[in-house]
């Protein structure tokens, strides 16, 4: 009689709480979807909405369910799952759509008399009518060459700089001083440096000068930072032993940043370089101000206008023309396929030269 | 050594320069920029509310979005997708802001004017949807939206940072304890990277007030002070306004907008600063 108690009682404990089954979450996906689809056939709604109320309808039944199966705690954790999973989706879409559109529309206007030619009109040579220039040549080279001259400026400054930091400034104040400034010219809107370069050139050369190494000027203001950031970080990286070791053999302090430290975290800093180089040849604002806009092919930057690719793409946009979006999303395409080719290159850069360090 | 000098030269000529220039703007005759301010203060006070409703409206749209992605990426995702989906947030913040601007005015702005519409007509009692809705759809909330995309991979980039440094042995003493995972996140992870979190938020702050390019080309707008943002008159930015008047050859026009770059500058920096000392006070009390 006891005993049949008691193993009743066992009995009456469940080992675990009730769950749902492990198919739960693609059954209800897949339910919302059929719901969402019918609904939007018989609405007539397109896909985005039927895509919208899909995501909805899993949203607010999973949880749901989970209320009435496992409990208020479990459904919470069930609601916030999905909420970040929607997240996902909605931060992800923009970038999708972005990129098809982009592609779409920019592959149309690329051919080659739209890399080989600048935007002065031109005569056609079949029935010798002038017609506008439609092509992009102009601002590739000097895209080019104001981000070549922002290289050249803020690479030397910004590696000399981390050094310093690195090898003989540490803990001094001036050390830290410079951490804070570098800091701040991080968060330098990108169009004061514009207007900085505009206020010093106006004051040595006039008001209304426009160059293009005024736009390297600015650049490099916004990309000395992030030369800086990551080349100290590289460098902090290299392991002080082999500084102690290099020491210990006699060799000056010079010859160890360039012979031991600097061989040793190059592949980082070229990453860093290539890294911030793709920041900024996507500024626009900048070189809208500093450096203007013009149709020829201007490639001095010690005189006069030039066109860049950012400017091209705000100029043609400007325009309200068919003829000038289609030029517009074309110069976007290149933007981003030279943006995304820098950004590989780093990243491919960076694994071959990783430091092949026993630690 | 000399290197660094260079850098607090350059940083205290653009300040000197910006300084020097647009204290002409400030006393600059008002019927040069704008007949109906009264002196520039006004003005300028008229650009940096738009640049902060712009930027405000931003982080509202964008925070909880980065929040949740930053989570995904550190807790929540199968160990095969968190790379991948890390690089693809840093791949938005690789796309020239030119390009956003040009896919915000032509796509996404057209695109959002039926649901913007629908906003005005059933939520028109909410101040902010009040107003004649712009039948072009390229109003200020569609310009919030494009800069919410634009600040949402560096603000997600450092809250997954702070979310991943959360202790292991916390994390799974809270679920050793019977915690969900909700529980845990809120319980373990969220307090010790609350510092971490806010000055994510406040850099995408700083970096959507500097913004020009998306709100520039998405809105056609004057200095006006409306909180209406489905409507066509839209408050300009300081950035927008400087990128849309740059061009004169007037150089008094010049100087204004120089002085009016000087206020991003001061205003910005005000923001950074802002949030490197909550950090730090944070990290105080933690320590």
């Amino acid at each position: 009689m006891t005993t049949a108690d008691v193993t009743v009682q066992t009995h009456s404990l469940p080992l675990h709480r009730l769950r749902l089954p492990q198919y739960a979450v693609p059954m209800v996906m897949g339910t919302a979807v059929v719901v969402a689809a019918l609904l939007g056939l018989l609405l007539g709604w397109g896909w985005v909405p039927m895509a919208i109320v899909a995501i909805l309808l899993t949203d607010v039944a999973l949880p749901l369910w989970s209320r009435l199966v496992e409990g208020r705690r479990a459904a919470v954790d069930r609601l916030v799952t999905a909420l970040i999973w929607t997240a996902l989706v909605c931060a992800l879409a923009p970038l999708a759509w972005l990129l098809i559109k982009t592609l779409a529309s920019g592959i149309p206007a690329i051919n080659g008399h739209f890399l080989t030619h600048n935007m002065v009109q031109q005569l056609d040579p079949v029935t010798f009518k002038t017609m506008p220039g439609s092509g992009v040549v102009h601002a590739l080279l000097g895209t080019l060459l104001v981000t070549l001259g922002a290289t050249i400026i803020s690479v030397p400054v910004g590696l000399m700089t981390s050094v310093y930091l690195v090898e003989y400034g540490r803990g001094r104040p001036i050390a830290r001083v410079i951490t804070l400034l570098v800091d701040v010219m991080t968060g330098i809107p990108s169009i004061v440096a514009g207007l900085f370069v505009l206020a010093l050139f106006s004051v040595f050369f006039g008001v209304g000068t426009r160059m293009g190494v005024m736009g390297s000027i600015a650049l490099s203001l916004l990309m000395i930072p992030t030369v800086v950031r990551s080349a100290e970080e590289m460098m902090r990286l290299v392991p002080g032993d082999l500084r102690e070791a290099s020491y210990a053999l006699g060799v000056p302090k010079w010859r160890t940043i360039l012979k031991v430290v600097l061989p040793t975290s190059i592949g980082g800093i070229i990453t860093g370089v290539m890294l911030a180089i793709s920041r900024v040849i996507g500024e626009t604002a900048p070189l809208l101000v500093a450096v203007g806009s013009i149709d020829v092919t201007n490639t001095n930057l010690f005189s006069g206008r030039m066109q860049t690719l950012p400017v091209f793409i705000m100029t043609e946009y400007q325009t309200s023309t068919p003829a000038g979006y289609r030029l517009a999303w074309g110069g976007a395409l290149l933007l981003i396929a030279i943006v995304m080719v820098l950004n590989l290159a780093a990243r491919i850069i960076g694994k071959i030269f990783a430091p092949k360090t026993g630690h | 050594m000399t290197a660094g000098v260079i850098i607090m030269v350059a940083l205290g000529a653009v300040f000197v320069f910006l300084a020097v220039q647009g204290a002409q703007g400030f006393h600059t005759d008002r019927s040069v920029y704008e007949p109906a301010a009264h002196n520039f203060w006004t003005y300028a006070a008229k650009l940096l509310f738009g640049t902060t409703l712009a930027a405000v409206l931003a982080m509202i749209i964008a925070v909880p979005f980065a929040i949740g992605l930053a989570l995904f990426i550190s807790h929540y995702a199968p160990r095969r997708l968190a790379v991948p989906v890390a690089y693809v947030i840093d791949l938005l913040a690789a796309v020239p802001s030119v390009v956003y601007g040009l896919w915000g005015a032509r796509s996404l702005a057209s695109a959002a004017q039926p649901v913007q519409r629908w906003l005005g007509d059933h939520l028109g009692w909410f101040p902010l949807f009040s107003g004649q809705v712009s039948a072009t759809g390229r109003t200020i909330l569609v310009a919030a939206v494009v800069l919410a995309i634009m600040i949402l991979p560096i603000t997600t980039a450092i809250c997954r940072e702070v979310f991943q440094q959360t202790p292991r042995l916390l994390e799974e003493a809270a679920l050793g304890l019977g915690a969900t995972r909700w529980e845990m996140i809120r319980m373990a992870v969220f307090p010790h990277a609350r510092s971490g979190m806010v000055a994510g938020v406040m850099l995408g702050l700083g970096r959507a007030l500097g913004e020009t390019m998306a709100v520039a080309m998405v809105l056609s707008a004057s200095p006006l002070v409306t909180l209406k943002v489905l409507t066509s008159d839209n408050p300009a930015t300081i950035a927008s306004n400087i990128a849309a008047n740059y061009n004169s050859e007037d150089n008094r026009i010049q100087t204004v907008l120089i002085a009016t770059g000087l206020v991003l500058f001061v205003f910005t920096f005000l923001v950074n600063f802002a949030a490197r000392l909550i950090v730090a006070r944070s990290e105080r009390r933690l320590a």
